[in-house]
């Protein structure tokens, strides 16, 4: 089985942010960086469907010189191949879908896996936008994915239950936390995935729809105040919910 | 400047999210100009249009087809595409829950469209639409614009309010779907939870336990009183982790995003990536043993005590 995996670096999830000079991106100054988690779950399934099915696991990433830390995390979990899409600048999330799909049709992969969202555009758009600009079918949130030969079963959660597909292959999946566990990785695999060559493509522009006009910082919350200790401080919290938040 | 918004639906019932969009909708249409179509999508669809009505479309679409009882991909994005096409809508509104998170990419690439995804507030000026939506799991907002026509948005759930308006009809028309050969992602099942369970992301009152509650069992507590204020049950990642709690109920970074009028937290330590699924709510109550819990830092109000203790008293209380 041919497998493709999308992997994005974003801000370890442990970081406070601070907003650039620009006011429109972040400052990366000092900022760890981490393989997005919903990508991990993305580059683990595409490696357990290869043990069952056979094949290669190619990790693609889209962006700046950053993007090869997130492919060189996936093949020290290991994929096999690593492709760097440089980012050309001034594009926006279905520019990314576009030109990862432009990618994806060479490699003529059977199955694609993406995360559910980057966690930070927190968009969770790439993925079924790519799966529309291929024309294959596709399931995002994934819990459970279950695979014979080129069909596929694949269950996902909505605000209120559970729902099951059934796809053939090719199909593109994107994989919520829950689908597997993602393993660490070795010793050995970080020192492989160090050697290993990664593909390079240009990639061209393609122009924007949208336009990040500002980022700024959520309102402070006022500082609050500890009501009292143990079951004592019951009826004044009950009180204060009642007449002073008036959320009871 | 039209607008179509596609009201969400399961089980047959408009979701409380898709009665929002609609709201949020037609405030846009009332300053963009331009004529609001509410799209259904469905079965059997007939019952539901007095009630899209109260919130303000002009016009109702209903899309019916056996195949379009239960949500796919596919069978979803040749209505709504068949909709944008018939009403002529720039604006397409959807709701940012996992059914419209999903849709919506879809519609925007068949569309080559702009998104601006998960809004939480809208305008439209001088010809010009830009949102604001929380980014980093709400550590920042962004304000994004659309640089282009058409635009797809999808709202958050309860950044806008459902309300009603007088004196409204709406015309109805059926809007016919070929689905044929196109659904190649079949829904072969739909397992709604037991007895209308409320959403964390739709309740009003979040009642969340963390490690501190210290086994499976101890939710009981967080069950009961997140019922007796008729809210929602939400966990650390720690509980859902250790298996006491499904993923459903996970709030945070990498759960759920909510942002209820009271969210309690017992338990819980207040890790960033926590704070970020919670920190926009209301009003914030913590329940921590140890004062220097840093989720004291988020709440308005706290009690320092064992979470054992406090929990049936102020079950008892409310
Ligand atoms: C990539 C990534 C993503 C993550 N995403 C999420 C996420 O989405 N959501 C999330 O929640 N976490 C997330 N985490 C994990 C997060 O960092 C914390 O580990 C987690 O939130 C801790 O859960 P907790 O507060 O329940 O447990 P702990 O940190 O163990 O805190 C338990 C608290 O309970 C208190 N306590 C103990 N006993 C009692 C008692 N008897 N009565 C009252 N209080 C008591 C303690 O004082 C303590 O403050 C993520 C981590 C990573 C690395
Ligand atoms: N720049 C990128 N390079 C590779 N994959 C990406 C990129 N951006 C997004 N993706 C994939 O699409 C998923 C959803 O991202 P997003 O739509 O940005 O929330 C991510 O989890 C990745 O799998």
């Amino acid at each position: 089985m041919n497998i493709a995996v999308l992997v994005k670096l974003v801000p370890d999830t442990e970081a406070s942010l601070k907003i650039g000079d620009d006011h429109r991106y972040i400052s990366t100054a000092d900022l760890n960086f981490v393989l997005n988690p919903y990508d991990e779950y993305a580059v683990e399934e595409a490696l357990l469907q290869k043990a069952k099915h056979g094949g290669t696991v190619t990790v693609i990433s889209f962006g700046g010189d950053e993007a090869v830390k997130a492919l060189r995390n996936s093949l020290a979990m290991g994929a096999d191949n690593a492709v760097h899409v440089k980012n050309p600048g001034g594009i926006d999330l279905l520019g990314v879908a576009k030109t990862l799909a432009a990618v994806l049709k060479e490699g003529r992969y059977d199955l694609i896996f993406a995360g559910k969202q980057a966690v930070d555009d927190d968009s969770g758009a790439v993925g079924p936008m790519i799966a529309t600009l291929l024309d294959i079918p596709h399931v995002s949130s994934v819990i459970k994915l279950e695979t014979e030969a080129d069909k596929l079963t694949a269950e996902r959660e909505f605000e209120g239950g559970v729902e099951r597909f059934e796809l053939t292959l090719p199909a593109l999946i994107t994989a919520h936390k829950g689908l597997n566990e993602p393993r660490y990785a070795s010793l050995k695999g970080i020192m492989m995935a160090k050697k290993k060559q990664i593909e390079v493509v240009e990639a061209e522009p393609v122009p924007a729809k949208t336009e990040v006009l500002r980022l700024t910082y959520p309102p402070l919350r006022p500082p609050g105040k500890i009501v009292g200790e143990g079951r004592e401080a019951v009826p004044e919290l009950i009180r204060l919910l009642k007449e002073e938040a008036k959320v009871l | 400047m039209d607008i179509l918004v596609f009201v969400e639906m399961r089980g047959g019932k408009v979701r409380p999210a898709g009665f929002e969009a609609i709201s949020g909708a037609r405030k846009l249409a009332d300053v963009a100009g331009g004529k609001l179509t509410a799209l259904l999508i469905g079965k059997s669809l007939d019952g539901l249009t007095g009630e899209i009505e109260k919130y303000g479309a002009d016009r109702i679409l209903l899309a019916e087809h056996p195949l379009l009882e239960g949500y796919t991909p596919e069978g979803y994005r040749e209505a709504l595409v068949a909709a944008v096409e018939e009403s002529g809508a720039k604006i397409i509104v959807m709701t940012a829950t996992t059914m419209g998170r999903d849709i919506a990419p879809v519609v925007t690439a068949k569309l080559d469209a702009a998104l601006l995804p998960d809004c939480t507030s809208l305008e439209y000026k001088e010809g010009r639409l830009s949102v604001v939506r929380p980014v980093y799991a709400g550590k920042l907002i962004m304000n994004l614009a659309a640089t282009s026509w058409p635009v797809v948005l999808s709202l958050r759930p309860k950044a806008f309010l459902a309300t009603e308006r007088e004196g409204v009809t709406a015309e109805v028309s059926r809007l016919e779907v070929d689905l044929e050969g196109k659904i190649r992602a079949q829904l072969l099942e739909t397992r709604a939870e037991a007895g209308d369970k409320l959403d964390v992301t739709e309740a009003d009152i979040v009642v969340a336990g963390g490690r501190g509650m210290k086994s499976a069992e101890n939710f009981k507590l967080i069950e009961d009183l997140a019922s007796r204020l008729r809210g929602a049950v939400g966990a650390s990642r720690a509980v859902v982790d250790a298996d006491w709690r499904p993923h459903s109920e996970q709030v945070g970074q990498t759960g759920k995003v909510v942002s209820p009028s009271l969210y309690i937290a017992v338990g819980i330590s207040g890790a960033i990536q926590h704070l970020a699924g919670m920190n926009s709510s209301k009003v914030i109550v913590a329940v921590n043993k140890d004062p220097e819990a840093p989720i004291f830092k988020s709440a308005d109000y706290g009690i320092v005590g064992d979470a054992m203790e406090v929990l049936p008293a102020m079950i008892e209380a409310v």
